[in-house]
């Protein structure tokens, strides 16, 4: 670590590639996250964005790369060990746990040290205080009328912000939010989206993989494009989307 | 008297034995289907010990460390596959456990060990302790299910990747509950040598295996009551109907087949159904989608 970096990156991912039986699906990705950034992930369907993604918190392995988090190397790290270095994921496909409130959805990824001792959660009984943090986050989500519902009584707009809750209830360093606005009516896109532009702040970054290019144009002002697994441009969102490569893989103009 | 005593300490027997099943399959959502291995684990331990001189008392601890101890090792080697793998797996260790036995002269070959002492306070000695440490062992579910542990099992059995999005442990857990859970058959097993004073490789084959998952799931996986009320109920039937004596297999794969396809919360889905349905306040609440 040079001592002259004055903010040091929350996440750097540097020439990560991963292969699915000799095929590249992702192939030296490079992108990093400074903290308190919002930074939009974007590439057409099957650029790999998921893939990345899965990679960089630890559901797949890469075949070569490197992945430093806050200035460790997590490369060989498994899942659970990133999310506990500080990484959370809210999933593109929602998976909330059907039998518990979404008071106990969220109070269960506030367990910390619980989660990780079968000890210390034989001993502990007493869920006041995650649930205390479980009940502030549903709130900042918008969710505060809703918190003990089950997943079943609820839409689809009200799963994906229990899903960013849940992330949020890991205070990580690093959220990945995996497509968060897909299948949401316009008005509860942009509801979501002034939602994550808030997420940022001090000791955290977020990277959002969207489709929905208005919202992210409008919230980010880093871009990071992805096509046919390689990178394709990273920078202010303005400079990239006048690139014309990025147009011609992305929005599919022609020359 | 004493035919009514043997029943009923074959009952608690099988009522503890179920529940450490329930701790494995119910809890933390892992089939096992070769549990008895970890029931005759403990059988062995204790009969070999109260044989050489030992106390029936002081040798729970040893049975229960043993089977715990190797279910550590089954766990860590078996808890990497899951479901349909998972089940194919522990079977393979309840036939492993038979055809280990089946060759140690030391532990009587396919003759078994026969003339295990009484326990001390003979029959109703015996029935008094399995009653408390059934009591026991109940107590422990319920306050295991309440603390953050059943909290973090509940997640693990419905869903193992996205309690390890979540930051859980998964491994380590799963391998907590088959620890504590094949303790728990140990146990289990100590009592059960002591109450027919004769076991063989055969008391903790394959058919046992199948018999305790079947109390586990007929009585609702994850009750304590549901199971606790299934294990009475099937230990008893095969006393009372020969036939289901002989045709054990057929009756409880039969009855896993038609709990798993008609009734798969258990009997103690069906008892929480009929609460809400006697509740009409709660359950519109729930339905609410």
């Amino acid at each position: 670590m040079t001592a002259a970096k004055t903010s040091p990156l929350l996440l750097d991912v540097k020439n990560v590639t991963v292969t699915f039986g000799g095929l590249n699906a992702v192939d030296g990705a490079r992108l990093a996250l400074e903290d308190n950034q919002l930074l939009g992930f974007i590439g057409p369907n099957g650029a790999g964005k998921t893939t990345l993604m899965r990679a960089i918190i630890g559901m797949l392995t890469p075949s070569s790369g490197q992945i430093i988090l806050d200035g460790q190397d997590i490369s060989n790290r498994r899942l659970v060990d990133r999310i506990n270095l500080g990484m959370a994921l809210a999933q593109q496909i929602i998976k909330p746990l059907k039998d518990m409130t979404l008071l106990d959805n969220v109070a269960l990824a506030a367990g910390g040290n619980k989660l990780l001792s079968p000890i210390k959660a034989m001993i502990h009984r007493s869920r006041q205080h995650e649930q205390d943090i479980a009940h502030g986050l549903l709130t900042e989500v918008g969710l505060a009328d809703a918190i003990y519902k089950y997943p079943a009584e609820l839409p689809l707009g009200f799963l994906k912000r229990l899903e960013v809750a849940r992330a949020l209830a890991r205070q990580p360093k690093v959220l990945l939010l995996d497509e968060p606005l897909a299948g949401l009516s316009i008005k509860e896109a942009e509801d979501m989206a002034d939602l994550i532009m808030g997420l940022p702040c001090k000791g955290r970054g977020v990277i959002l993989i969207e489709h929905n290019l208005s919202q992210v144009r409008r919230i980010c002002k880093t871009l990071y494009v992805q096509n046919n697994g390689r990178p394709l441009a990273f920078g202010a969102t303005d400079d990239v989307l006048e690139k014309r490569e990025v147009q011609m893989a992305y929005l599919g103009k022609s020359e | 008297m004493a035919y009514e005593m043997i029943v009923l300490t074959n009952m608690l027997i099988a009522i503890l034995f179920a529940q450490s099943l329930n701790l494995i399959t119910g809890f933390c959502g892992q089939v096992s289907l070769g549990h008895a291995a970890f029931l005759g684990i403990g059988a062995y331990t204790s009969a070999m010990l109260t044989k050489a001189g030992w106390p029936l008392a002081a040798t729970f601890i040893p049975a229960m460390v043993i089977a715990g101890m190797i279910g550590m090792i089954v766990g860590a080697a078996s808890l990497r596959v899951r479901h349909d793998f998972l089940a194919i797996t522990t079977m393979g260790v309840s036939f492993l456990f038979t055809g280990i036995i089946r060759k140690q002269d030391m532990l009587g070959g396919e003759m078994g060990i026969a003339g295990i002492p009484a326990a001390y306070g003979g029959r109703v000695g015996l029935l008094l302790m399995t009653l408390c440490l059934t009591i026991l062992f109940i107590i422990i579910m319920i306050y295991v299910k309440r603390s953050w542990m059943g909290y973090v099992f509940e997640s693990i059995a419905e869903d193992e990747d996205t309690a390890g999005v979540l930051g859980i442990d998964v491994r380590r857990f799963k391998l907590f509950a088959f620890v504590l859970g094949t303790a728990g058959a140990g146990l289990a097993g100590a009592l059960y040598a002591h109450q027919v004073r004769f076991i063989g490789p055969d008391s903790f084959g394959f058919v046992e295996s199948v018999t305790v998952l079947s109390m586990v799931i007929v009585g609702g996986i994850g009750s304590i009551w549901g199971v606790t009320i299934a294990a009475a109920l099937l230990s008893v039937m095969p006393q009372f109907f020969q036939v289901i004596d002989d045709y054990k297999l057929l009756v409880y794969g039969m009855l896993l087949f038609f709990a798993m396809r008609f009734m798969p919360d258990g009997l103690g889905g069906l008892a929480k159904r009929f609460r809400q349905n006697r509740n009409p306040d709660s359950s519109s609440e729930r339905s609410q989608a």
